[in-house]
């Protein structure tokens, strides 16, 4: 390499809440920390997916049980809470999917380049947004 | 190197290759391949969807023999991911290896539900 690098700020010792909060993160960086936060999130509620797995499908007394969490409630938990939860899961399963289509096709194809990194990340989030909002407004009885 | 053996051994390492990095692309292809699948089976249905078209979409042999083999691949790729989130953050290899513990715990446990709800239908 004939030019040197132009020095680089170094961080040691990172503080979550004064140094993580400067940090500019690329549209990249959005969708790859979005991608295991939605993760995890889904992991973390892996139980109440499978209750609504068993509960719609078991039988039709079990199916209405399931339909009144999201309006009578689920235990304490009032109804529209039951809603915001399924409304986060719909997010997180939709960006985990786009995004990780992205990551297949970049994947099979090697577009590795900084533009296409960008503007694919650019679809993923419209994509993933603007979904969740469209589906959150039925979910929530808006049309 | 560090002393990697007797009990200084590293019990939750990466187990370094493609095995996983490939496991969780396949895994991967295959439950968006299953989620399109649950998805056109609905939207061709007429009307609105109640229990009847919600259950007959598990209704035929083939459909839960593919449902358990998404079930199995969604575990191991939630274990990957799960892991992998683990190794990045989690450094003390006796906190670590606490929640690798839960970690299958909690997928097993959820697999196991899934497979029963599936299995009586």
């Amino acid at each position: 390499m004939t030019q040197l690098n132009k020095p680089r700020p170094e961080f040691r010792n990172i503080n979550a809440f004064t140094d993580l909060t400067t940090y500019r993160l690329p549209p990249a960086g959005w969708v790859s920390i979005l991608h295991r936060i939605s993760g995890i999130l889904m992991f973390l509620l892996m139980p109440f997916i499978v209750w609504m797995f068993d509960s719609s499908l078991s039988s039709e007394i079990s199916y209405d049980s399931f339909t009144s969490a999201f309006t009578a409630g689920l235990g304490f938990v009032p109804g529209w809470f039951v809603k915001l939860v399924a409304l986060a899961l719909i997010w997180a399963y939709l960006h985990h999917l786009i995004a990780g289509v992205r990551h297949l096709y970049m994947d099979a194809t090697h577009s590795v380049t900084k533009e296409f990194g960008a503007s694919s990340a650019y679809v993923v989030l419209a994509l993933s947004i603007g979904l969740t909002v469209i589906l959150g407004a039925k979910l929530f009885g808006l049309y | 190197m560090a002393i990697n053996y007797g009990s200084k051994r590293v019990v939750v390492g990466a187990h370094y290759g493609t095995r996983d990095w490939l496991a969780q692309r396949v895994t991967a292809a295959l439950i968006a391949l299953f989620t399109l699948i649950v998805l056109a089976k609905l939207l061709l249905t007429s009307g609105p969807i109640g229990y009847e078209t919600w259950a007959g979409v598990f209704a035929s042999q083939w459909m839960k023999t593919l449902t358990f083999s998404v079930l199995v691949g969604l575990f191991y790729h939630a274990w990957v991911g799960v892991r992998d989130i683990w190794m990045d953050y989690v450094k003390p290899p006796g906190i670590r290896l606490a929640l690798h513990v839960f970690t299958i715990v909690w997928l097993v446990g959820c697999l196991g539900w899934a497979i029963q709800v599936l299995w009586r239908l």
